[in-house]
């Protein structure tokens, strides 16, 4: 970095200091290999595997073969392909409604705490609102408005973008459920960001970055928000298993994602019919469902006891 | 026999980053109603030497490594165990410390807090446990006792929530109180009081006290006896008196000698260079050696730990030919 | 005309209840009619217990707390009748060291991006060589390795940690230094350190530094006059050897009272 100065020692920043703490936590080790290895197996082994929604009523119910890994389901689909393809879907609706959560949550909640008086009263009152309100409610509500207009997206990226009308329903499909999710997932985190703005507020080295003439904003953005990164990524690691046991849930009852897309919700749905006769339907997608979830918990733990400790040395 | 014997104690720390040896090999002694006085700077070792006998330390990554301290004749507070431990703890040996508003539980009235160790320790109830505690609070000089007592500790100032602290840790008649750095974060004026308490009530009660701080000049006001520790090892160790009149070990002296109000204005303060050492490495021969600035820096030892000795009556020092004058 | 002139500063706090639609409860008057003036090149020292006031005041006068009544006066320019973006360019000029090393430093930002960004704050843009010059020489200013410019304010000690605040402090390259309690933190033997080093600058680099504390003998030692507060209002001004030998007023004369004397070694 310099062109004078050689020696120089190396930083340890507090992020590296909370990684070489977690490294010593053998379950968050193991979690994060867990989640990337079932995130390997969605996303690229999946590709290599059969067409999840090939139906082929000769062989359905068939057990664990050659041919089909671990058996087919009531339509003769492949079982394996469906449990990572549905996993695509619930990982990413875990991922990407905690993206957007976290986006808005911590814009509006920084604003409100670094503003206060009655800029933050407002705000935090509005939150209020939209908390008193069934959560599922909204989602449904939500996700029928965007369900028209995805199906209006889709329609025109098919014939002015020329793309391949099955993967683009595919998307288009999902996305109202994404956006209903991440919507209305920021409100807690909103409220988690505001507080530590509050106590960052007053912190000295807050005032010191306004004494130099830093801009309010520059003051927010470069010295508070980083600060509050804590708790917040604490929070968005136990955010993302949250949202896909929503997705399951509507998905259960119907309301999540549609055919031909398939989601591990949907997949327990349709296991949990035949749970006397051929049981392994619900088990293998349960089973998968419950160590992905399992391991974002414990990493979630991990990293909040790996940032919890503070770091000063006096 | 001394109230309280401690030989040889050594507390370590297994941290990720290696060994830090907090305290390594201290003795000393309280005698019954004596007041000594632990100084030392940030690293010195002497909180973590009273935490050690209180069993106030996490462990791990906290060890006792080494030594004994023999309560009242018969119990060794290190090696008694937890039962035996909560018997003494509170009850027989009391404790302040620094920080009056982390130490008090800001969810507690003050009377749930004062009366705890009479219902524990004592048995008593509820009411004249109450009595006990407005009476305690009486003596520690606070105003309106009976009303203030269901207050919660956010509603007192600082030095009125030390001066619970005090009534805390007094009310069941300890033998020995530990006081860590009980003025430090308290203005000067209210400094005075609270020193002045403690003298007073230790008089009444007959309590010995160890007096843990880094201020020089409070040790002068209220110990007896001062034990001044470095890198986790007492480097001088005399009565008040004689250990102000005569300082021997360098530390010591240059402790004495960088004191704004020893030193005349107008001329640079005397310091002492660089940075106490860094506990989680061995140090082989004097740990003042680098820093010595007062004494004779070539003459420190360099392979071997100089040895605690006692070089004139009730004076103990190392022995380090560069530190000792 | 004085270089710092502090008149008739009152900063009043009104205690609030209830959120959306609060009402006034109390009034905390934390600096009740302060007057001060300091010269240029002078260190003036200000003495006062925990909650007299000085920490207020001392927010006051760098504009980060609006006083309710008087102005603050530097270079002979009203800073309290500035707005808040002629304040913000003026900036540069009075900078503060504080009293927690450790909290009034950024623990996500190296010893290199905390002083870059106090350097851009008077000199804009610089690039990248003009910058490690600067960076260099302020770290050598203050006592500083340069081999430590990458690391990060919990892996230095105490006193390492308020020679960073004081570098950045004089970065912006300022003419007046607000010091609030800038060694209570630290120990005996880096109090004495960081002493020498502020007395060194001030003569060095021409600087005005109003130094507070509750501790007079530090006070004493590094001031040229002193002024004492109590309850928001100071009770007494006066040369520092002066006052200490013959206190005027009852209150210093109790604070002098008060603190412990040590046994001299000589």
């Amino acid at each position: 970095m310099t062109n004078q100065i050689t020696d120089t020692e190396a930083g340890t920043s507090l992020w590296k200091d909370a990684w070489l703490r977690m490294r010593k936590n053998k379950i968050a080790l193991a979690s994060i290999m867990v989640f990337t290895v079932t995130c390997f197996f969605c996303f690229v082994i999946a590709w290599f595997c059969k067409d999840p929604n090939q139906v082929n009523l000769v062989n359905k119910f068939s057990g664990p073969g050659s041919e089909h890994w671990i058996g087919t389901d009531a339509l003769g689909r492949d079982l394996f392909s469906r449990i990572l393809y549905g996993g695509q879907v619930s990982i990413l609706v875990g991922l990407i409604a905690t993206a957007v959560s976290v986006t808005i949550g911590i814009i509006y909640g920084a604003l409100a705490g670094f503003f206060g008086g009655k800029v933050d009263a407002i705000m935090m009152r509005i939150v209020d609102t939209l908390f008193s309100i069934p959560f599922l409610m909204i989602v449904i509500v939500l996700q029928a408005v965007l369900s028209e207009w995805s199906r209006e997206t889709s329609a025109w990226i098919v014939t002015n973008l020329n793309w391949d009308k099955g993967f683009t329903d595919r998307i288009t499909n999902v996305l109202p459920l994404f956006f209903a999710l991440g919507l209305l997932g920021w409100l807690t985190l909103a409220r988690i960001v505001r507080a530590q703005v509050l106590s960052l507020k007053e912190r000295e080295f807050v005032e010191a970055a306004t004494s130099l003439g830093l801009s309010k904003l520059t003051v927010l953005f470069r010295h508070i928000i980083p600060n509050t990164l804590g708790p917040t990524v604490v929070y968005a690691t136990l955010t993302v298993p949250g949202f896909i046991m929503y997705e399951a849930t509507l998905s259960y009852l119907g309301l999540g994602v549609e055919s031909p897309n398939s989601s591990w919700g949907i997949l327990i749905k349709e296991g949990a019919n035949y749970l006397e006769t051929n049981p392994q339907l619900l088990i293998f997608p349960g089973i998968i469902f419950s160590i992905t979830l399992f391991a974002l918990n414990f990493l979630g733990d991990g990293l909040r006891d790996a940032l919890d400790v503070r770091a000063s040395k006096d | 026999m001394p109230l309280l014997e401690v030989n040889n104690l050594r507390t370590y720390f297994h941290t990720r980053n290696g060994i830090v040896r907090a305290v390594d090999g201290i003795s000393f002694s309280v005698d019954k109603g004596k007041t000594i006085g632990i100084v030392g700077e940030s690293g010195s070792g002497k909180s973590v030497s009273c935490y050690s006998l209180l069993g106030l330390l996490p462990m791990p990554p906290g060890k006792i490594e080494s030594g004994e301290a023999i309560f009242d004749k018969n119990t060794d507070l290190l090696s008694c165990g937890e039962k035996v431990l909560r018997t003494v703890r509170g009850k027989r040996i009391g404790m302040i410390f620094q920080d009056p508003m982390t130490s008090l539980n800001p969810y507690m009235r003050i009377a749930d807090q004062i009366i705890e160790p009479l219902r524990l320790h004592m048995g008593m109830d509820k009411r004249s446990a109450l009595e006990k505690a407005i009476h305690a609070l009486d003596e520690v000089g606070i105003p309106e006792p009976d009303n203030r007592i269901t207050m919660y500790p956010h509603e007192f100032s600082g030095g009125m929530r030390q001066r619970v602290m005090i009534a805390m840790a007094l009310i069941t008649n300890p033998e020995i109180l530990i006081a860590d750095e009980p003025t430090t974060a308290l203005d000067v004026t209210i400094q005075k009081q609270i020193l002045d308490l403690i003298k007073k009530r230790q008089k009444e009660l007959g309590t010995a006290v160890i007096f843990i701080t880094h201020d020089l000049a409070v040790i002068s006001e209220i110990c007896e006896d001062v034990n001044i520790m470095y890198a986790g090892r007492i480097v001088e160790k005399a009565g008040a008196n004689e250990l102000f009149a005569n300082p021997r070990h360098a530390y010591t002296r240059s402790l004495l000698k960088s004191i704004p109000a020893n030193q005349t204005k107008g001329e640079k303060l005397y310091t002492i260079p660089g940075l106490p050492p860094d506990t989680s490495q061995i140090i082989p021969g004097c740990a003042f050696r680098e820093r010595n600035q007062i004494g004779d820096q070539n003459k420190c030892l360099t392979d071997s730990r100089p040895e605690f000795k006692e070089i004139e009556p009730n004076h103990w020092a190392q022995d380090c030919p560069g530190c000792l004058s | 005309m004085p270089f710092l002139e502090i008149k008739n500063i009152k900063t009043h706090f009104q205690k609030k209840r209830g959120g959306l639609f609060s009402r006034t409860v109390d009034t905390v008057k934390a600096v009740d009619g302060v007057s001060i003036a300091i010269e240029k090149g002078e260190i003036l020292g200000l003495v006062g217990e925990s909650g007299c006031g000085k920490s207020t005041l001392s927010r006051t006068i760098m504009q980060l707390i609006p006083p309710t009544q008087g102005e603050v006066i530097l270079e002979n320019e009203n800073l309290t009748s500035l707005n808040a973006e002629q304040v913000r360019q003026r900036r540069p000029d009075f900078q503060m060291i504080f009293q927690d090393p450790y909290a009034s430093l950024n623990p996500r930002m190296t010893v290199w991006s905390t002083l870059k960004e106090a350097l851009t704050t008077r000199h804009g843009k610089l690039n990248h060589e003009e910058l490690e010059r600067a960076v260099i020489m302020l770290m050598e200013r203050v006592g500083l390795d340069h081999k430590f410019i990458r690391k990060y304010p919990h892996e230095f000690s105490g006193g390492q940690r308020q020679r960073i605040a004081i570098a950045r402090a004089l970065a912006p390259e300022p003419k007046l230094i607000i010091a609030d309690e800038p060694v209570s933190a630290l120990d005996v033997s880096i109090q004495s350190q960081i002493l020498n080093l502020l007395k060194d600058l001030v003569n060095d680099l021409g600087l005005t530094m109003l130094f507070i504390s509750h501790d007079l003998s530090v006070v004493r030692y590094i001031a040229d006059r002193i002024a004492v507060m109590y309850y928001g209002k100071i009770v007494e001004t006066g040369e520092a050897e002066s006052l200490m030998e013959n206190p005027q007023h009852q209150y210093t004369k109790e604070l002098l009272e008060s603190v412990p004397k040590v046994l001299s070694t000589d």
